[in-house]
């Protein structure tokens, strides 16, 4: 699984740290930190990231 | 192909989503990945695939941001849905499992998800009203660009009505733009009084009047001025607020008139179960900001919530109830209890909230910074943390974050 987050977009809401913690991250100064190459057993929780994301910045390729 | 009483032909497996807003798309998304395998068919009055609302009295207003950075991106395991747009579900017969749209057609259904959100509450005053009027809200791409081009008139003066969120982001919004003359009305003494409290609020009222946004408090509006255009805003105390667009964020009414005849309680939007069921049809859901449901985390009292985070967390649960339903499951999932959860930018600051503030209102202490500044404040409910809000930039908003867990943690609170 790919996951592509788009920084211009993202606003660090944080809110996908909440659904995948393993995938997304905010570092100490609260800016977003993510794994692009997830394996695929994390694909539910990375979906669930990507909806809750206020700014629809998550886009997930095959 | 199975007949209906009425001789509308029932598709084998059909779930009508009605509304295809966040709420809509969200519903067939979970419907697929809570099993179901039928047709899904959602029908929409906008003629637009669904967008993301929180945008509009921010970028869009401000001309940031195109309708395709604002179109959601279904995923693709909703990519056979059925999506009928520039249509309205205009009546229902529970019983019978049919939906009648605008056009006159009927569409009989096995499962149905009542998604039909919300409309702006209007002003009921005399004035002039209509397309051309001055008189604007904020709910739909149209209502954003038609609100934009007047926004961006020179010398414009704007009176908006109603000091909630919206209120508050269209002034920080339209002072962003340049608009000189922005003031904000309302009959509370403060603005965002309720949701939020007094130290937030006066701390909120105080970061806009700084930023040139005026106030007309603890006061009413008794009408509009002007013949074909509106040309002022006469408060109760006799005051008159000259104005060239008016913005009217009071409130909203659900969409429910196409329930009406079965026998649902529809008195604040559509009285839902502690599973989203709908007035004892089990194969009908609601989700969004139209559904009024018990909150399992709380007191059980059913509250309609317009977060934006709402429309997931219904659908998701409503879908497992829905489906396990439809294919005969006998599983019944634990109640739905979400952790509310909403944000709001006003100038160059963010609100951020986690849990049910509004609770814990006559209790609040500030947990971290100071209103002046960064603030992390924490609200209280028989000495029980029910909310944090943060308010200012970055930090702040991450500091309310470290207390999720624990207000996730916390067993229900019932009164």
């Amino acid at each position: 699984m790919k996951v592509v987050v788009d920084m211009n977009k993202c606003q660090d809401h944080g809110q996908c740290v909440f659904s995948a913690p393993d995938v997304f991250q905010l570092d100490d100064t609260g800016r977003l930190a993510y794994v692009s190459d997830p394996d695929d057993a994390l694909r539910d929780e990375v979906e669930e990231a990507a909806d809750v994301c206020p700014l629809q910045a998550i886009r997930i390729e095959a | 192909m199975a007949e209906t009483g009425h001789g509308v032909p029932r598709s084998p497996g059909r779930v009508v989503v009605a509304g295809a807003s966040m709420g809509g798309l969200r519903a067939a998304e979970q419907l697929r990945a809570a099993g179901w395998t039928g047709t899904i068919t959602v029908i929409g009055d906008e003629p637009h695939m669904p967008y993301n609302r929180p945008p509009l009295s921010k970028d869009v207003l401000a001309g940031t941001a195109s309708f395709e950075s604002l179109a959601f991106t279904p995923r693709a395991s909703a990519a056979d849905v059925e999506w009928r747009l520039g249509t309205t579900v205009a009546s229902a017969r529970l019983d019978e499992r049919v939906v009648g749209l605008d056009d006159g057609t009927e569409l009989a259904f096995d499962g149905l998800v009542v998604a039909t959100g919300m409309r702006p509450r209007r002003l009921r005053c005399d004035g002039p009203s209509g397309p051309g009027s001055g008189r604007h809200t904020v709910r739909t791409l149209a209502d954003a660009r038609g609100l934009r081009d007047e926004l961006t008139r020179p010398g414009v003066r704007v009176v908006v009505i109603g000091a909630g969120f919206i209120g508050c982001e269209v002034a920080a919004t339209a002072k962003g733009l340049g608009v000189g003359e922005v003031t904000v009305v309302d009959p509370e003494p403060l603005p965002m009084l309720r949701p939020l409290g007094e130290l937030l609020a006066r701390s909120l009222h105080r970061r806009h009047e700084e930023r040139g946004v005026r106030f007309a408090l603890g006061v009413g509006v008794a009408g509009l001025e002007g013949e074909d255009r509106v040309t002022g805003v006469v408060l109760t105390d006799g005051t008159v607020l000259p104005a060239d667009v008016v913005v009217e964020s009071v409130g909203s009414v659900a969409n429910t008139e196409w329930l009406d005849g079965n026998g649902l309680d529809l008195s604040d939007g559509v009285l839902t179960d502690e599973q989203l069921r709908v007035g004892g049809h089990p194969n009908v859901v609601a989700v969004g900001d139209v559904a009024r449901f018990p909150n399992a985390r709380y007191d059980g009292v059913p509250r309609r919530v317009e977060h934006w985070s709402i429309p997931t967390d219904t659908a998701k649960h409503a879908a497992k109830s829905l489906v396990a339903h439809l294919v005969g499951s006998v599983a019944q999932p634990a109640p739905f209890a979400p952790l509310p959860t909403f944000w709001s930018d006003q100038h160059e600051f963010r609100l951020q909230s986690f849990g049910a503030p509004a609770l814990g209102i006559a209790d609040v202490r500030v947990l971290d910074g100071d209103p002046e500044g960064d603030v992390l404040v924490g609200y209280h409910c028989d000495d029980r943390l029910v909310g944090v809000v943060a308010l200012g930039g970055p930090a702040a908003t991450t500091g309310a974050a470290r207390y999720r867990a624990q207000l996730l943690a916390q067993p229900a609170l019932i009164s």
